[in-house]
């Protein structure tokens, strides 16, 4: 269990809403939820949703930690944004399960296997490196984020679609030496671990134990 | 001088050798009709689309698209923002207004910039290139261009998600926005207006990561456009247009069905109706070939 998990459940020990509220992205506005379940009548993968999101709503509220932050669920948001522009109360759902995701990962209880995790993950390590997708590389780091062997099977049964698109010139494969980049790498990158470091020192201090 | 000026957002998937470089094509093409010059934002870096939240965290996230306000403001001052793509639109105009909201966020956000030499005033809009069209030209004006009309093509618009939520075009509804009908309409072709897949998800980002959950989503989309009769459709998202053109052979092979529908960007009807070459209007792009387009565009 990660440290700042441990140090979380103690802090926070009587109340997961509390812990949502302070920490996860939107978070202050789960409590206004009030259970109509147009979100998850409105999400176009609802039916794959482990807990979708009014049940999540109220499994925060619940105390329901662990199920909540291991779920594959939030994993599931397409960024549709229905759940947003129906909701009554006008709850910014999307970002909510985007927070959601990142704090279950942040605190490493994120299901390990879940692809799209997986693959957000690929896409964030692309961009932060260079400040612009590499397309390609992209591509060939998803093919093969479960293994060799099954990155082979992936990359036979896309040959087509790459074929496609390497013709009409909307892909290159000279992408794999090079390829796009910002100019002020430098700066990019500096800027970016800035923001990072201020974030997560937000989030030790709420992380602190109280009294001592 | 050009009639109107915009500091321009094109995106990562609109450069040379990516995705949707057909699309710049054709927005460059039809910007030129439209009297439009775009000023590329110098330095422009990724805004993390719609999955940079898992590695991104909030203020990453939002540094990235802070960035770009701020190197906008710095050299194109006083030019509204402009974004061709969906996604780029989408988190660029969110942060401005994550950062209007929250002084918290504003003041970090600004420590990070300074690490890049970088100040964000955050006083831009930051519009999608469809919002320049409407509201900035209108339906008439944009009508008074059409040279070739696109006469006997019938078009589903597919707008989508990104475009239309949580934000979309100003006067325009949720459940049913009509503004790429009344674009197909203005240039000469058969709109299909009871199209009912118009915003339905195409999986986005998961077309990658659950390609079974998106394609089955997918083949709904293109399903809905051949039982209305149309002969193309027509999108204003980068992702929308990969998603339901470039997977159809995998739909078929996986559903029995015969699917060969063209899927092209407004921009590419404009560019067409404008006159331009099949070039121009980056037919040539397309991995299913907009025929019926090409025949138009061949004529002189």
């Amino acid at each position: 269990m990660s440290n700042l998990n441990v140090a979380m459940i103690e802090k926070y020990r009587n109340s997961f809403l509390h812990e949502v509220e302070a920490n996860v992205e939107e978070g202050e506005w789960v409590k206004m939820c009030m259970q109509c379940g147009v979100c998850s009548g409105s999400c176009p993968l609802g039916p794959h949703w482990e807990h979708p999101p009014q049940e999540i709503f109220m499994m925060i509220r619940a105390g329901k930690r662990q199920e909540v932050l291991e779920s594959s669920s939030m994993w599931m948001c397409t960024s549709c944004y229905s759940c947003i522009v129906r909701c009554p109360r006008e709850l910014p759902i999307t970002h909510i399960m985007h927070g959601l995701a990142h704090y279950a990962q942040r605190l490493g209880l994120a299901p390990k296997e879940q692809p799209t995790r997986k693959f957000a993950n690929l896409f964030w390590d692309n961009i932060s490196k260079r400040g612009r997708v590499n397309e390609l590389k992209l591509g060939l780091s998803l093919y093969f984020m479960n293994g060799v062997s099954e990155g082979i099977k992936t990359a036979l049964k896309m040959k087509d679609v790459g074929l496609g698109l390497v013709k009409t010139k909307r892909m290159n494969p000279m992408e794999m030496v090079g390829g796009h980049v910002v100019k002020d790498v430098k700066g990019f990158q500096a800027m970016l671990k800035k923001a990072k470091e201020l974030e997560d020192a937000r989030i030790a201090k709420h992380g602190a134990a109280q009294g001592n | 001088m050009a009639t109107k000026e915009y500091s321009f957002y094109p995106g990562c998937s609109s450069q040379k050798g990516n995705s949707s470089s057909n699309y710049l094509v054709s927005v460059e093409s039809m910007c030129e009709e439209l009297d439009i010059k775009l000023n590329a934002i110098p330095d422009w870096n990724c805004c993390s689309a719609s999955i940079g939240y898992s590695g991104g965290g909030e203020l990453p996230r939002l540094a990235l698209s802070a960035r770009n306000i701020a190197l906008s403001e710095q050299h194109n001052p006083g030019q509204e923002i402009v974004a061709s793509c969906a996604a780029c639109w989408l988190a660029t105009r969110e942060v401005k207004e994550r950062l209007e909201q929250d002084s918290d966020l504003m003041a970090e956000t600004n420590q990070a910039l300074a690490e890049a030499g970088l100040k964000l005033k955050n006083e831009t809009p930051v519009k999608h290139m469809v919002e320049v069209l409407i509201e900035d030209f209108g339906y008439e004006a944009l009508g008074k261009h059409v040279k070739k009309p696109l006469e006997g093509i019938k078009i589903a618009g597919y707008v989508g998600c990104q475009t239309n939520r949580p934000f979309g075009i100003q006067g325009e509804s949720f459940e049913n926005p009509v503004y790429l009908d009344k674009l197909v309409e203005t240039l000469g072709a058969e709109p299909m207006p009871s199209y009912e897949k118009k915003v339905q998800c195409c999986g986005g980002a998961l077309a990658f990561s659950e390609p079974e959950k998106s394609q089955a989503m997918i083949k709904g989309i293109i399903e809905a456009a051949y039982d209305g009769g149309a002969d193309m459709i027509v999108t204003p998202c980068p992702i929308c247009q990969m998603n339901v053109e470039v997977y159809q052979d995998q739909i078929n092979s996986t559903y029995g069905t015969k699917f060969k529908m063209p899927v092209v960007y407004y921009s590419t009807l404009m560019s067409v109706a404008y006159g331009r070459s099949a070039k121009d209007a980056a037919l040539d792009g397309h991995v299913i070939r907009a025929k019926k387009l090409e025949e138009i565009a061949s004529k002189t």
